[in-house]
């Protein structure tokens, strides 16, 4: 992974079905704004994560645009419902084409 | 605005801005363990009868940043300090997990550091970066840098819960010595010594900062601010720069006898290792 | 001299081209938050079943938790209205979200009104804010 960038997600390993599931994730990233400016007075270019997704066995949870004006080591928390044992997809978009996916398996009795 | 600022500085210590105590919060991380935020001082401690956490004097907002593991976002880099941990470097063709089976046997170091070995004081980044040259015959890591703070944190964290407990007496003395004169030192054009701010005007307000009593037991310590961990001897470094001083180098002989003099004023609060901080 | 990608495009192909290509331009490409009539398109929107969760006082601009919840919404948008770029981010819920809301932390160049507005599944907008006063000063590092 370009730049040592590396996603934290917390996912529970098991859940009943249809509950409510929190979920929190976390990736290291400088999210560099465009807004500052380096010591000779240019404008440091932007360069930030624009775009995580959380997907359910191709179902979508959650999808979100991100701006500069999202801190560093972006994170974000929200909460998924699911019927069936299966796979969560994360996904991050890197302004530098990279792409960061985690996944996590979790039981549903 | 400087000017300004110098001046505002000045007047609030001055005149002893309105008091804004710690708050009665108290810290359990992840629901399991429980940190001392407050006890009683240490008997070597003469102007100070109870020490705090920096952690009391923080936000609402602030201080659930380190009550969830998750929540902290010093974590993402303890999990890079793990993957650092197996991995091989240097000419020998080792990694920390070759000599060291696991990162969990270092619990406890970080409660006595910095201590006296072979009649020199060590603090943990130096220790670290003995053994990758020494042991592994690979390049020193940058003091403040994202891998060697690190790498302090994850050591750190095996500590977490544990009471400070550095040795002060014996070949520490003249250390311990050195460290305390620098606390009390006023320096700068500012004139301010540690203790203006950490012990005769904790609680109050300098500026915008809520003044803790400056313990370290938290370091490496997330800064919102720089949003990264931030080592002690930065930390120090900040804090006489603001005064207006030069200041001494990471690393410095000197900030080693007052990493290992604050630690002496942390005794009996516990390692909060890594703690989040504005 | 400003460029709009399509002018850029059409001062022609090769090395001038890319020489002359703004920053801007390339950001453009990536999806953008926006401002609130981008979002809205100028329908009128109302107060409602929007909550914004922020701190009365951040200790720090650069890290400030947030937390928005609009049941029902299919999307939801977050402004810092006192930002050089006031889009914060933009929120669509899927069919296994559990409930329409999210926590993260944002960046605030100083005190300021923090807006979240939500569309509805029936294509309405309700929004809410709250302003947030940034700290600024005291002990660098």
């Amino acid at each position: 992974m370009a730049k040592g960038v590396k996603p934290r997600v917390k996912v529970p390993k098991s859940a009943k079905a249809g509950e409510a599931i929190v979920i929190k994730t976390l990736i290291s990233h400088k999210m560099e704004s465009g807004q500052r400016k380096d010591k000779e007075g240019n404008i440091v270019p932007r360069s930030i994560i624009h775009r995580f997704t959380c997907d359910f066995e191709g179902q979508n949870v959650i999808d979100i645009i991100l701006a500069p004006a999202i801190s560093t080591n972006p994170y974000f928390q929200f909460e998924a419902a699911i019927s069936h044992s299966g796979e969560f997809k994360f996904t991050w978009y890197d302004d530098d084409g990279e792409v960061y996916e985690e996944i996590r398996a979790i039981n549903v009795t | 605005m400087k000017k300004l600022a110098i001046i505002t500085v000045t007047v609030f210590l001055s005149i002893k801005a309105a008091s804004a105590d710690p708050d009665n919060d108290s810290l359990i991380i992840n629901d399991d363990i429980q940190l001392v935020t407050e006890t009683a001082a240490p008997i070597h401690l003469e102007n100070l009868d109870t020490i705090y956490s920096g952690w009391r004097f923080r936000t609402d907002e602030t201080q659930a940043l380190q009550v969830d593991d998750f929540d902290n976002p010093a974590m993402v880099f303890v999990d890079k300090a793990i993957d650092l941990f197996n991995t091989i470097d240097g000419i020998e063709g080792k990694a920390c997990v070759s000599c060291h089976e696991s990162v969990a046997q270092f619990r406890g170091l970080s409660a006595i550091m910095p201590k006296v070995i072979d009649g020199e004081l060590v603090v943990l980044e130096s220790f670290i970066n003995d053994h990758r040259d020494q042991v592994m015959g690979a390049e020193p890591w940058k003091w403040s840098g994202e891998k060697m703070q690190s790498m302090v944190a994850l050591i750190g964290l095996q500590s977490r819960g544990m009471p400070v407990n550095v040795k002060i007496d014996g070949e520490a003395r003249p250390y311990w010595e050195q460290g305390k004169e620098m606390y009390y030192t006023r320096f700068g054009q500012l004139q301010l010594s540690c203790a203006n701010c950490h012990e005769d005007n904790y609680g109050k307000m300098i500026r915008a900062d809520h003044l803790s009593q400056g313990h370290a037991n938290g370091f490496p310590t997330y800064r919102l601010k720089q949003a990264k961990l931030i080592s002690r001897h930065n930390r120090f470094r900040g804090c006489i720069r603001d005064t207006r001083a030069e200041t001494f180098a990471e690393g410095s002989d000197e900030f080693k006898a007052l990493e290992l003099y604050l630690a002496s004023r942390s005794i009996g609060l516990t390692v909060e290792t890594p703690a989040v901080r504005q | 001299m400003q460029f709009t990608r399509r002018q850029t495009l059409i001062a022609g192909s090769g090395l001038i081209a890319a020489t002359l290509l703004p920053i801007s331009a390339i950001a453009a490409s990536y999806p953008d938050v926006g401002v609130p009539d981008d979002f809205t398109g100028g329908s009128p929107v109302s107060s409602g079943d929007i909550t914004l969760d922020t701190p009365e006082i951040a200790e720090n601009g650069n890290t400030v938790p947030i937390r928005v919840v609009a049941p029902g919404a299919v999307e939801i948008r977050v402004y810092a209205m006192g930002n050089p770029l006031p889009g914060v981010t933009a929120v669509s819920f899927g069919a296994l979200a559990a409930s329409q809301s999210t926590s993260t932390r944002v960046r605030l160049a100083g005190t300021q009104d923090v807006l979240a507005i939500a569309k509805m599944a029936d294509g309405s907008f309700i929004s809410t804010s709250n302003q947030v006063k940034v700290t600024i000063g005291g002990c660098g590092g």
